[in-house]
């Protein structure tokens, strides 16, 4: 790992404006993310705003909607009787990310930011259509995942929390890798009403997506069965030593039979 | 350079660092704590387990003056004096070790675990271990272990 400058911040203000005037400044949260990029030399920064002391972002608020402060880590997303009563599909999603260790310092803010094809909870803000609050600005998920690793993020942009309407029906089911526990396949449905949303992470070459296929069927029956004939095209979908393309396609509609059984 | 002081099993230490120092390699390093292990650079073998503020983190994944002013204890914290924590016992008494290079991690995440659910079903133990690899005992020995431990402390 390079060196670098170390800054420990305790407001928003403060973690921006040291952010604004570093070089090549990039924040962190939990780090379990950043310090294995930094370990394997594929980022360099010349500062690193430390956020975790910003005690104003650890707030988990549930009212109408699901407001996670973006330094909630999985651990008390996962362990909140609050988000399992709401939106139970959050807190088990939260519950199913990397291992204990992970989650004890690993945080929705980070994951949100780094957009990891992956990655878990990008699938349920696209699913529930989160939007996501910033130091400046608020933004839906579906204009906030850009592509792999890529977001709607400014420079120096600093997410303050994300929050989640709450579904009538919801569900996640993640095929995982056996050895990191990132996704695989991962689908998240759920149900507004009539309206029928659904995301896919793991599988997309170019990072989270909504299935408009899945969304379609599901539409006209919120059931598995209604998944029988619905196919989705290998093309856009990625190729790995973990999974060819054709099988990620099929996993999809696999995992969202099961998502739809057991929504909630 | 960056100091550091933080609690290091009931100890205040202090300690001069590079602000990219990993807290394994302070702990190891500066303070010769050499019990907490380094088994993989991809964050996954959770050799490194520690407590930090009472939660299991791996001390790979997190800077040196990330834990500044925290209180942490490792391996080395556990036993009292000459007798042996509940669960280093358990791991003898149970051959929940071969090599023990995995071990210093497993304790210390069993530990964690047993505090925060001493009833823990043996699957809910499984997947609690799924952050700590063991090249050599095949894991059963190991889930025992705990299991004895918590019968233990639950009395
Ligand atoms: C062994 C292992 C297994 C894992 N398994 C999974 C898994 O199964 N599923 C999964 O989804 N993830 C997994 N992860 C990733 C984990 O969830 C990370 O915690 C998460 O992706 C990043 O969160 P963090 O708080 O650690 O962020 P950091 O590592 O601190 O930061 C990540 C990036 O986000 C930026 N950032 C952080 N916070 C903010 C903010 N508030 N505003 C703007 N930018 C910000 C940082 O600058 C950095 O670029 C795993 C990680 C490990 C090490
Ligand atoms: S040394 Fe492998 S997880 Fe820390
Ligand atoms: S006892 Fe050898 S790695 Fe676990």
């Amino acid at each position: 790992m390079h060196d670098f400058n170390y800054h420990k911040t305790s407001n928003i203000e403060e973690a921006v404006k040291v952010h604004m005037g570093a070089e090549d400044g990039t924040y962190m949260a939990g780090g379990q993310t950043l310090l294995p990029t930094l370990k394997q030399r594929l980022a360099a920064p010349t500062d690193i705003i430390d956020i975790a002391g910003v005690t104003e972002l650890n707030t988990i608020t549930v009212s109408d909607d699901v407001s996670l402060g973006s330094m909630a880590t999985h651990a008390s997303v996962a362990n909140s009787s609050e988000v399992s009563s709401a939106i139970p599909a959050l807190a088990t999603l939260a519950a199913g990310i990397g291992d204990p260790q992970v989650r004890n310092r690993g945080t929705i803010g980070g994951s949100v930011a780094n957009n990891d094809p992956a990655a878990d909870y990008p699938a349920a803000c696209l699913a529930l259509n989160a939007t996501i609050t910033t130091n400046r600005r608020k933004i839906v998920a579906d204009d906030f995942f850009t592509g792999m690793f890529e977001t709607a993020l400014e420079e120096n942009e600093l997410i303050t929390s994300v929050s989640f309407p709450k579904p009538d029906k919801a569900a996640y089911m993640k095929f995982p890798n056996p050895a990191s526990r990132y996704a695989i396949v991962g689908v998240f449905v759920a149900l507004f009403g009539t309206d029928v949303r659904v995301a896919v992470t793991g599988a997309g070459d170019n990072g989270v997506f909504r299935p408009t296929e899945i969304e379609n069927s599901l539409s006209s029956s919120f059931t598995a069965s209604a998944l029988d004939d619905t196919t989705i095209s290998p093309d856009d979908l990625l190729s790995d030593i973990h999974a060819q393309s054709d099988y990620r396609a099929s996993l999809i509609i696999t995992m969202a039979k099961r998502a739809v059984a057991a929504a909630s | 350079m960056p100091t550091v002081t933080m609690r290091v099993n009931g100890k205040t230490v202090s300690g001069e660092v590079e602000a990219r120092t990993l807290l394994v390699q302070f702990l190891r390093e500066h303070l010769r704590l050499t019990g907490t292990h380094v088994g993989c650079d991809t964050s996954q073998c959770g050799a490194c387990v520690v407590h930090v503020d009472g939660n299991s983190a791996k001390s790979c994944t997190m800077l040196a003056v990330q834990a500044i002013d925290a209180d942490i204890t490792t391996i080395e914290g556990l036993a009292d004096g000459e007798t042996l924590h509940p669960m280093q016992e358990a791991f003898r008494n149970n051959h929940g070790l071969q090599c023990g290079f995995c071990t210093p991690g497993m304790v210390m995440s069993a530990v964690d675990l047993v505090n925060k659910n001493p009833t823990a079903s043996e699957t809910e133990i499984r997947e609690w271990l799924e952050g700590n690899i063991c090249r050599c005992t095949g894991y059963h020995n190991i889930v025992k272990s705990i299991q004895e431990a918590a019968e233990n402390v639950g009395g």
